[in-house]
């Protein structure tokens, strides 16, 4: 016992010495090359708790740096652009000072999770720029970039009403809170604009990361006759999909994937059963906004809200048949031109 | 729904979902019944849901609808090398079991994504399986009028497999030579030492074969409801086994049992949405019901859960 003991007293020891000098390595290198060019357009990202290579949010943002780095001639690093993985919300934090610290001019954020954190840095920084996708903070040198999810939810909503042969259709949930409530409502909306006699199915997981669960909600609403699920609810979406290929050897299913191109998620041996993707272009937003700070143009303070008619959300052509097609692509121009307003919330709805 | 629907639902949906717990809270108690307390089953899973991917991302064209089922096998077969990371630890050298499976649960889910890296170009997730471990129909038994709609058609043929183990790990507990011998290095080492059993050879068992079905039961979740692997293709699922095995009092069948009805309990909570009357209830009823209906089932009918008298000690062998 008392050896044992002593044992875990030294691993514990050792695994703090490691965080320790980890922690200092960084600092001194990032202390070391501190750099005033004036004309610093550097930029970097730091990702929610996906990573860069989430196949998702992040990736998305971080594609979008890239492209506009590799256009400006700059290179991946200090005084170039760059990105911090965020493993847990504790990393939040300590991967904005260190951007701070390496001197990048504009700093973002992608996802709501990171609001706090990116407050109290703007507050303690007033010269860095910081970006947050997402959601929306008032200061002076925080620009805020929304999405109009629910616009492009709508179309989904109306793809999935000309598809269904049941009158019945799912929706699965993450968990509740402003984002995904977007995603809801302008699906349920989308649905009765085309028919007010079909049923939607609201079930919620409450987490991003139960495929389990999304399974099983999957497979009951399967069972209840709906023959269409727009699965909104990140990890949790990988079971709706398994699920899917279970049923869709008995009958036509469909699945609607979210933010990028599910195509691949669809895939089983006898065809694709990813009917279409609600598209959520973050690294759009990424790339022209550092483009602005290039410019001088860094839109602090303000809030940009990206819809359908700014491109920053979209609908995928996926397996729609032509006569959805149409309806999609009537409903999109008459929200571009906004004779149809879509709700953010699911009690806006009438 | 109709009522045949509503109870053919509330099974699958308990199987597909109990079957990953069932196999790795069999191999828990196979572990602790040999006197090594193995925290680290959620690590195993991790390791087994990555190979079995691997496995059948690359050997799928080869062997054609039986890969789901190799690849459980290999999910079973890294498993217990991971495993012999907690084996050695524990048992040779003597360290802090709690402290050993932590740093199997800490080492895994960051190996699995450095290694997806590593073997697909820098991606965080690997691709989807094309042959996934489907839901299907059991032969003969589906035929049964009634129960056999229930039970048996488009159900999940690995759990009703984790049932038949759970029940032979209870005989072989019970009442094999191996198994008395193996409960014996966790009751109580010394005696057993005292009468040349090889107390280090049948810990070194507990633990492989735990480390065997926990790969499996992480090979199950992958393969069965994921479909592909990332950082939250396991995401509490060890702990769960990890409870169940101890709502199960140690024992395998209680411990399928036990885990069998985690898994039915997160359905009724899914299923009860579509039952009328009972659908009217608040939604917040659903979602806290499963672990209200584990505690007053805990505290109401299990009773006292008793573990093996040396389970968590080191054994030094006197020379």
């Amino acid at each position: 016992m008392k050896l044992g003991r002593k044992f875990s007293l030294i691993a514990v020891l050792m695994v703090v010495g490691i965080g320790l000098t980890a922690c200092g390595n960084n600092q001194s290198k990032s202390g070391n090359k501190n750099n005033s060019s004036k004309d610093n357009i550097s930029a970097a990202l730091v990702t929610d708790v996906g990573g860069v290579d989430d196949k998702s949010f992040n990736q998305s943002g971080w594609e979008g740096l890239e492209r506009w780095g590799k256009k400006n001639g700059l290179k991946k690093g200090v005084n170039g652009y760059n990105y911090a993985q965020s493993n847990s919300d504790a990393d939040f934090a300590p991967n904005i000072n260190k951007l701070i610290q390496a001197k990048y001019k504009t700093i973002f954020g992608t996802g709501y999770k990171l609001v706090s954190a990116i407050k109290s840095a703007a507050k303690a920084n007033p010269k860095t720029n910081f970006v947050i996708i997402d959601d929306v903070i008032k200061a002076d040198n925080v620009a805020s970039v929304t999405f109009k999810d629910n616009e492009a939810a709508f179309l989904a909503g109306v793809a999935a009403a000309k598809t269904t042969k049941t009158k019945k259709v799912g929706f699965i949930g993450g968990q509740r809170g402003l984002v995904i409530d977007r995603f809801e409502a302008g699906y349920r909306q989308g649905v009765a604009a085309v028919d007010k006699s079909i049923k939607v199915d609201v079930k919620y997981a409450d987490s991003f990361a139960k495929p389990d669960v999304g399974q099983a909600l999957a497979k009951a609403m399967f069972n209840n006759d709906e023959d269409i699920i727009y699965q909104a609810s990140g990890g949790t979406g990988s079971g709706v999909f398994s699920a899917a290929k279970n049923e869709i050897k008995k009958k036509k299913v469909w699945v609607i994937g979210v933010d990028r191109d599910q195509e691949d998620e669809g895939n089983y041996s006898g065809g694709n059963l990813t009917l279409t993707s609600t598209l959520k272009g973050v690294g759009t937003v990424v790339e022209k906004m550092a483009t602005s700070v290039q410019k001088n143009k860094f839109p602090g303070g303000k809030v940009s809200t990206y819809g359908l008619k700014e491109k920053g959300v979209d609908l995928t052509k996926g397996h729609l048949s032509s006569d959805a097609l149409n309806a999609v692509e009537n409903y999109r121009q008459q929200i571009i031109d906004g004779k149809i307003k879509v709700v953010e919330r699911p009690s806006q709805l009438k | 729904m109709d009522l045949m629907t509503i109870l053919s639902t509330v099974v699958s949906t308990t199987l597909i979902y109990s079957a990953p717990l069932i196999f790795t809270s069999i191999g828990g108690s196979f572990s602790e019944h040999s006197g090594i307390v193995n925290v680290g089953l959620e690590g195993i899973m991790v390791i087994g849901a990555f190979s079995s991917i691997v496995f059948s991302l690359f050997m799928s064209k080869t062997f054609g609808w039986m890969t789901p089922w190799i690849g459980l096998f290999v999910g079973g077969i890294i498993g217990t090398l991971f495993s012999l990371i907690h084996a050695v630890a524990t048992i040779n050298w003597r360290t802090d079991h709690i402290i050993s499976g932590t740093v199997l649960n800490l080492m895994a889910p960051a190996l699995g994504i450095y290694l997806t890296k590593l073997i697909f170009d820098g991606k965080g997730q690997t691709g989807f399986i094309s042959q996934p471990l489907a839901s299907s129909k059991i032969p003969v038994l589906s035929k049964i009028p009634i129960i056999g709609k229930i039970f048996f058609e488009n159900t999940s043929i690995v759990a009703y497999i984790g049932i038949l183990v759970s029940i032979f790990s209870w005989w072989l507990l019970k009442y094999t030579r191996f198994g008395l011998r193996l409960r014996s290095a966790g009751e109580h080492p010394e005696a057993a030492d005292s009468v040349g059993i090889s107390v280090y050879f049948y810990r070194y068992c507990g633990v492989l074969i735990s480390g065997f079905l926990g790969g499996i039961g992480g090979a199950i979740m992958a393969e069965s409801i994921t479909l592909n692997f990332s950082g939250t293709t396991i995401a509490g699922q060890g702990f769960m086994s990890l409870a169940a095995m101890i709502f199960g009092k140690w024992n395998p069948i209680g411990a399928m049992g036990a885990a069998a009805f985690f898994g039915f309990a997160q359905s009724l909570a899914i299923i009860g949405k579509y039952i009328p009357i009972i659908d009217k209830i608040p939604n917040y009823w659903f979602t806290i019901a499963p672990y209200l209906i584990t505690i007053i089932v805990l505290v109401a009918f299990v009773g006292k859960s008793q573990a093996p008298a040396a389970d968590g000690s080191t054994f030094i062998k006197s020379k």
